[in-house]
This record gives C-alpha cells, structure tokens and sequence, in this order.
C-alpha cells in the first residue's frame, strides 16, 4: 500500500481501521510501513480522499 | 515555559482534551494539552451540528461560536419524499474553530497549559510503566515526564495503540466521511436536511446543516464496509450535481466517524482514551462532541483524584469506566443494536419510515409520539427504537 501525499488531507481515518498498526502520520505527512503492511487493503478501502493505491493479498 | 514534568500530559486539544484538562487542573493537577496542529478546532473535521442541553453544562452560552440556531429537521425518503421534525430552537450549529478554542480558554482559565505545534510520537516507559511523553516541536525530537496520559487524539487514537490497546475499527463500525462548506445554499437557515438511501448514502446519511447567510456544510458518511467501489466524494458529488447545482464549495475535508459502541479497554496504569480516541461516539448519528465533553469531565475528575492520591494504576483509574458506564454505557450500547439495523435497512424500510413521521401533526409532535407512531407501523424494526429512546430519556435525567 502506499499514500498519495497529493491527495491525503491527513485525517487519520486510514490510521483507526489499521490492524497492523502500519500506518505513520508524521507533522505533515501520513506514510505506510511496507514491513508491518499485510496488504489487507482496508485503509485503502476507507480512505475517503482515495489517497491510498496497491494491491490486496 | 513547559516545563519537564506534569501530572497530566493531554494529547489532543479537541473538546476531549480540553474539559479533560479543565477538571483536571481544577483541583489542582498540574496539565499540559498537547495539539498536534497550529490551533485548537482546526481543520474542522465536523458537521457542526449539536443540542443546546448537551452542552449547556460544559461552557457558558455566547453567541460568538454560533453559527446558526435551528428549529426543524427535515428527512429525505428515498423515494423523495419529505418529513420535519421541529426542535424550537433547541439545535445549535457551531463555529467548531472558536468553539474549541473557548475551551481551550476554560482549560487555561483553571490552570492547565498549552503546547501548540506539538506532535506526540509515542510514549516513554521507565520500569516497564508509563512515565511520559515523546514529541516533536520546533523541528526536535523531545520527551515530557509525567504520571498519567491522556489520550484525546481523535479518530486515529494512536496513543492507545502505543499503550497496547486494540483500537482498530472494524469496517462496518467506521463512517468515511467528506464535507463540503459551500457559499450560495439557498435553503432554510434554521432548518437541517437528511437524506437517507441505498443509492444516496449506504449505511449512513447526507447532511446539510446551515451556518450563515447563504453558507451551509453539506457531507456524507457512508460506512466503510459498502465503500470499496465508490467512496463518498463520488456518492456526494452525484448528490449535489443533482439537488445543489449552484452552491460552490469554499471548504472541502475528508475524515473518519467511529460508529462502534466504545472499546473494551480505554483505561490502563498510567494512561485513559477519551472522545473519539475511545469511540465515545454516539453511533447512530455519529454525533461526538457532547459525548467527549461528558467523557473527558469524567476523566478529568478522577485524573485529579489520582493525583491527589498518588494512584495512577488501572485499579485507580477504572473509576472513569465506571461513571460513564452509568452516564452512557447502556446508551450507547442500544444506540449501537438501531445502528446495526438501520445501516443495513432497505429502502422501503426508509420510505415507510419517513411516511410515519408525516402522518404526525406538527403541534403533536415530540420524538415520543413518533417512536409510539413508528410502533403502530412496524413494530419489529421499531420495538427497539423505543427501548432505546426510554432508556436515553432516564439517563438524560439523571444527567
């Protein structure tokens, strides 16, 4: 999974569905960390900007 | 100057944050509230709308974080037709960004202190116990001592998963949000609109709730579980191309709406979840801000009392769980059983329901008659309508 930084208004929503807590939000930027990813696709799911891509397992 | 150690480190300076912080520092806790962002009650991820009584008791009323009183809602059927529910003035709409910022005031004004610009990034431990907070301000990594934690950091509630608690929302309990504020809303300024529908808003509802002269706030939430292919911006847009073609949107935010009925573990040693952060949401409107506010004046309360008596271990701290339980538990729990049943409701159900409320004349109407009415009509999906609505009348009282 990865954000698109030009569509993400940080508000987190991808952050509370995570249930690998993969997902990094920073001062100004959310981020997501490949290594705890399970590719569950959930934040993608929810994301109401759409501001997350990648495949699903 | 913050200094190195507090009592209460409060991370978030929402409404949670803020009465949580103000009770606390009341009795004489020290507190530092700590806000990721450059001002409390920004951006305003919030449609804005709440009820006169449920805020009454959190702050004294003044007209200057009103945006608009309102006197009705109306319903929007699927099938198009329309239903008004009068209120008389006992809605509020608010200006979230001045709102916030009064508590913030109210929570100085007792004795807390503010550290803006302040993001949290995880927690300190010494002997395998909470002992403080790590953040980073002013572009360097930092760490702030203290007894207990606070966490009122919203729907993203990192600072419980950071203490081990499982805070992730199931899809089918989180709404996916997007509001507009638009300019040259031609509707009503004291009436608010809901429209409810499969093909509108599966499992939640479009808003409009008005602020000003020609300026409303119109959103969606739809739940997660139905948004895999369309996503609310689409399901929004469709909506106000077809019913709103000439406002223009001068504000436009996205966000996340917990409809769970709370969480199992919000209270740890060292450490309490308030408001969104501990899904103190109620979750059949969504609505938040009064249940934080009820939420935080809890914990703030034993937050001082722990202070006082040097106990910060859950055994202490689980008075919090205790007094909302009695305050909201049961509430929200019933309020969870309508949800369940009204996200997966079918159109017909909607249609029928909105028939109800209009067969109901203005002057006979209270939420009373209409849950007695909704009986009449279809007394399965409604039988728990009105346990629920029994229920929140009791405990409104005792409140």
């Amino acid at each position: 999974m990865r954000i698109i930084t030009e569509l993400c208004d940080i508000c987190g929503t991808c952050v509370s569905v995570c249930p690998a807590d993969a997902i990094i939000v920073e001062e100004f930027q959310v981020s997501i960390d490949n290594a705890r990813c399970i590719e569950c696709g959930k934040c993608r799911q929810v994301c109401p900007a759409r501001a997350i891509e990648g495949d699903v397992k | 100057m913050i200094k190195d150690r507090y009592d209460v480190v409060i991370i978030g300076a929402g409404p949670a944050g803020s009465v949580a912080g103000r009770f606390a520092a009341e009795k004489g806790a020290s507190v530092l509230i700590m806000e990721r962002d450059r001002e409390a009650g920004i951006p305003v991820r919030c449609a804005e709308g709440v009820s006169v009584n449920g805020i009454k008791p959190f702050i004294e009323f003044d007209k200057k974080w009103v945006a608009a009183t309102i006197d009705a809602a109306c319903l929007h059927s699927p099938d198009g037709e329309k239903a008004f529910m009068y209120n008389n003035g006992k809605g509020l709409v608010l200006e979230r960004r001045i709102f916030d910022t009064e508590l913030c005031h109210l929570a100085v004004n007792a004795g807390a202190e503010l550290l803006m610009k302040a993001n949290a990034t995880g927690l300190e431990y010494t002997g395998g116990k909470i002992s403080g907070v790590h953040f980073r301000h002013q572009g360097e990594n930092k760490t702030i001592k203290c007894s207990l934690v606070i966490g009122a950091d919203g729907v993203e509630s990192r600072v419980g998963r950071w203490a081990g608690m499982k805070t992730a929302l199931n899809l089918d309990d989180l709404d996916t949000c997007v509001q507009y504020t638009v300019s040259g809303y031609k509707g009503e300024q004291n009436v608010c609109h809901f429209y409810f529908g499969l093909d509108v808003s599966p499992g939640g509802y479009i808003w409009i709730f008005p602020k000003s002269k020609g300026v409303a706030n119109i959103g969606i939430g739809i739940s997660g579980h139905l948004a895999e292919v369309k996503g609310p911006k689409e399901y929004l847009d469709e909506f106000m191309d077809k019913e709103y073609p000439e406002v223009q949107t001068n504000y436009i935010v996205y966000g996340g709406v917990p409809t769970a009925w709370g969480l199992e573990k919000y209270i740890d040693d060292n450490i309490m979840l308030v408001g969104d952060a501990a899904r103190q949401v109620n979750p059949m409107t969504g609505g938040g801000i009064v249940q934080a506010m009820i939420a935080a004046r809890l914990a703030g309360q034993v937050a001082a009392a722990a202070v006082e008596k040097g106990d910060f271990s859950y055994s202490f701290l689980k008075q919090y769980k205790k007094d909302w339980d009695v305050k909201l538990g049961s509430i929200q729990k019933t309020m969870y059983s309508m949800k369940e049943k009204f996200m997966r409701m079918d159109d017909g159900r909607f249609n029928k329901l909105v028939q109800i409320c209009q067969n109901i004349p203005r002057e006979e109407f209270s939420l009373k008659r209409l849950f007695m009415e909704s009986m009449k009509g279809d007394p399965k999906l409604m039988a728990e309508l009105a346990r629920a609505f029994v229920v929140s009348k009791i405990n409104l009282k005792k409140n």
